[in-house]
């Protein structure tokens, strides 16, 4: 196998359950209706055959991984195969000393999301009272010893309020700080309407980030994603298709990113049933868009296709409907109104309303 | 800039791993991995806190039978970007 194909990173959801109810929630507009979760023991497998293949860094995701009882059992096993492991938390539901029990096994970091910087306006996207008992958990991981990275995901309601994210960021002593727009997929496009910013209020977020970055410099690492749907070519999603990174859904699909099993026709291994090696070198959906040959034009002759790989499959399918479409974020895609069409709604908001992550919606 | 009486440590969100696939360092820190050449990675095994960037200067002469003056400049260098990034700090 290539070094250019080799999993660095393994993103194990652990769970789709969540006491949270974001509204731009990446997980599957359908997760209530995926299987069982995979159980301790086939976690810790996938761990060391994904540590075989090359993984170094392993994120315990979910929904929110704390509910699963057997975290620290996962932690240790994480440990042993000396992983660097980061927990991917709402901090809830969270008691202290369960925290200070997966420091003492190993944890490498903790990553607590807000979704605002005031009680109420975080409560209003995660559908649920948590502002007050993040901020402590926050205080909790430092005071063990883990580093901290804040995670804030941004959108028009919070856009503006940067500049007091990153104070509180300061005041928590947080090491790494995600200002990370929504990207629209899921939870987020359903919501859309409701979510996606004005490029006046993007470009003053960014500046303010971007202060921060250089005067907190050698303290405080912080990164700002920009949101696809403000960009004239599309990053390189996930690092490009069964690439760099592998991600294992509750039950036990392993897929090249979180909403991969999205796409209509493309066929996905279950770690029950197959060796991980095999499914990252061998599976059909894996290999489904690794090469060039899927490409249709204005991809196939671009000089990009080899930094982008032609975008994000997932956002290409949930606008288009073809899988195998240009990202329409790009501006040369056939499709790129559907993006100046969205962005010129953002402009002019009418009346929207949150839909929060619920077990009973229907996919679109 | 880092001072040669500097006690560089690294930071407590970055960890050292031997890459057994590709035979080399890396320095691991969230959601990144830095790639690691064999002179970068002898440097920051020896940030443990204990060592004087001198101290460090002077095992690297050695072990790379170099003149410290070049060394010096190339390991502050290094730590200087590394300190930028937040991957070593200056132990207290």
């Amino acid at each position: 196998m290539t070094e250019a194909l080799r999993p660095y990173t393994l993103i194990a959801e652990l769970t789709y359950r969540c006491p949270l109810r974001c509204v731009y929630c990446s997980n599957p507009l359908d997760y209530a209706r995926h299987g069982a979760e995979l159980d301790t023991a086939t976690w810790q497998r996938v761990f060391r055959e994904a540590e075989d293949l090359g993984v170094v860094q392993l994120n315990l995701t979910g929904g929110e991984p704390l509910v699963r009882d057997d975290l620290e059992l996962l932690v240790a096993a994480a440990r042993e195969l000396d992983l660097y492991t980061n927990l991917i938390t709402s901090g809830i539901p969270l008691r202290r000393e369960r925290l200070e029990r997966l420091r003492g096994l190993g944890l490498d970091n903790v990553q607590v999301s807000i979704q605002d910087v005031k009680p109420a306006e975080s409560d209003r996207i995660a559908g649920h009272r948590a502002f007050e008992r993040k901020i402590e958990v926050a205080g909790w991981v430092k005071e063990l010893g883990f580093p901290l990275t804040l995670n804030v995901v941004l959108h028009r309601d919070n856009l503006d309020h940067v500049a007091d994210v990153v104070a509180l960021a300061e005041r928590l002593a947080a090491d790494r700080l995600e200002l990370a727009n929504t990207q629209y997929l899921g939870w987020a496009l359903l919501n859309r309407a409701a979510l996606l910013p004005t490029r006046e209020q993007l470009d003053r977020a960014r500046a303010v980030a971007a202060d921060a970055r250089q005067r907190l410099r050698g303290r405080m690492e912080v990164l700002f994603v920009v949101p696809d749907y403000y960009r004239d070519v599309p990053p390189a999603c996930m690092d490009g298709w069964g690439r760099r990174f592998l991600l294992v859904s509750p039950d036990g699909l392993a897929l090249p990113c979180h909403a991969a099993h999205t796409l209509p026709g493309l066929e996905f291994d279950n770690v029950k049933d197959r060796a991980l090696a095999e499914i990252w070198e061998q599976g059909v959906g894996f290999n489904a868009f690794r090469s060039e040959a899927w490409m249709p034009e204005p991809c196939r002759s671009c000089d990009r296709r080899t930094v982008d790989f032609g975008g994000c499959r997932c956002q290409a399918f949930h606008l288009t409907g073809r899988a195998n479409a240009t990202d329409p974020v790009c501006t040369l895609s056939p499709d790129h109104a559907l993006i100046e069409t969205a962005r010129a709604a953002a402009t002019a908001p009418g009346e929207v309303t949150f839909r929060y992550r619920t077990t009973t919606a229907t996919a679109r | 800039m880092i001072s040669t009486s500097a006690r560089p440590r690294l930071a407590n969100k970055a960890r050292l791993r031997f890459d057994r696939k590709a035979t080399r360092y890396m320095l691991l820190y969230p959601e990144k991995g830095l790639v690691l050449n064999e002179t970068g990675a002898d440097i920051l095994k020896l940030c443990t806190g204990e060592h004087t960037v001198a101290a460090i200067v002077e095992q690297l002469s050695q072990k790379y039978a170099k003149d410290t003056v070049a060394v010096e400049s190339e390991v502050v260098t290094f730590l200087q970007t590394m300190s930028d990034r937040g991957l070593v700090q200056d132990a207290p």
